[in-house]
């Protein structure tokens, strides 16, 4: 029992990695994804090498017990995005 | 901001009808979390059908095993402000995650299972790595 929103995609409500084509990875929770791009609650941003982690060791991190959220609400454009997986499969 | 506790009502039961004590107010975290010895487990309830409305039913189903935890509770995320912060003040190293699980032997968190391990998982799911660390930590009951 909960609330539930039917009227979204397969992600709504889903934790997410969403890497980019620049430097950034993006971890949050997926409200919506369409033709604009995607669209987050509570996200954090990861700049390759930033804290002497690349992307990859932040996601790492990040699956074992979760991140702390930089912004409520981020969009990210479809073309900056390079790939979204889910961060409980990670 | 909460919703009517007329919504979350259903959501708090489904945990104190399986012997979950809910804790509504930092005084009771308190007294919960100071109490070290043996095994505790504390679920963040949370509203959200996409994770919560399967770590509900995974937790009910884990308990209904063999082992389980000495002492189990539960505080209610968007619901019990102060309760919450409280009890993650207790775990301040882990960041907020709503549903999440977070087990304690001695008093110590030896296990966390933070929302995005339950998002798209069902009950069954929890409820088996839930009894993994039961089984680890719990002891056996006597017969």
């Amino acid at each position: 029992m909960g609330t539930f929103h039917q009227n979204k995609g397969e992600l709504h409500g889903i934790t997410v990695v969403v890497d980019t084509t620049g430097p950034e990875i993006v971890v949050g929770r997926c409200d919506d994804m369409d033709e604009r791009g995607i669209f987050l609650h509570e996200a954090d941003v990861h700049r390759d090498g930033e804290g002497g982690r690349s992307k990859e060791e932040y996601v790492r991190r990040v699956a074992q017990l979760g991140f702390w959220k930089k912004h409520d609400h981020l969009m990210i454009p479809r073309e900056k995005i390079a790939s979204v997986r889910r961060l409980g499969e990670i | 901001m909460p919703y009517s506790e007329l919504l979350v009502r259903p959501m708090r039961e489904e945990l104190t009808s399986a012997g979950v004590k809910e804790l509504r107010t930092p005084e009771e975290v308190d007294a919960f979390m100071n109490e070290k010895s043996g095994t505790a487990m504390l679920v963040v309830n949370s509203v959200c059908g996409c994770a919560a409305g399967m770590a509900r039913p995974g937790v009910r189903q884990a308990l209904e095993g063999d082992r389980r935890p000495d002492r189990v509770a539960s505080v209610f995320a968007g619901q019990d402000l102060e309760a919450t912060a409280r009890a993650r003040s207790y775990i301040p190293d882990i960041p907020p995650s709503s549903p999440s699980v977070a087990f304690f032997k001695d008093g110590e968190l030896v296990y966390f299972m933070p929302r995005h391990r339950i998002e798209g998982r069902d009950a069954n799911s929890v409820a088996r790595d839930l009894t993994q660390v039961f089984a680890e930590h719990c002891a056996v009951p006597a017969s």
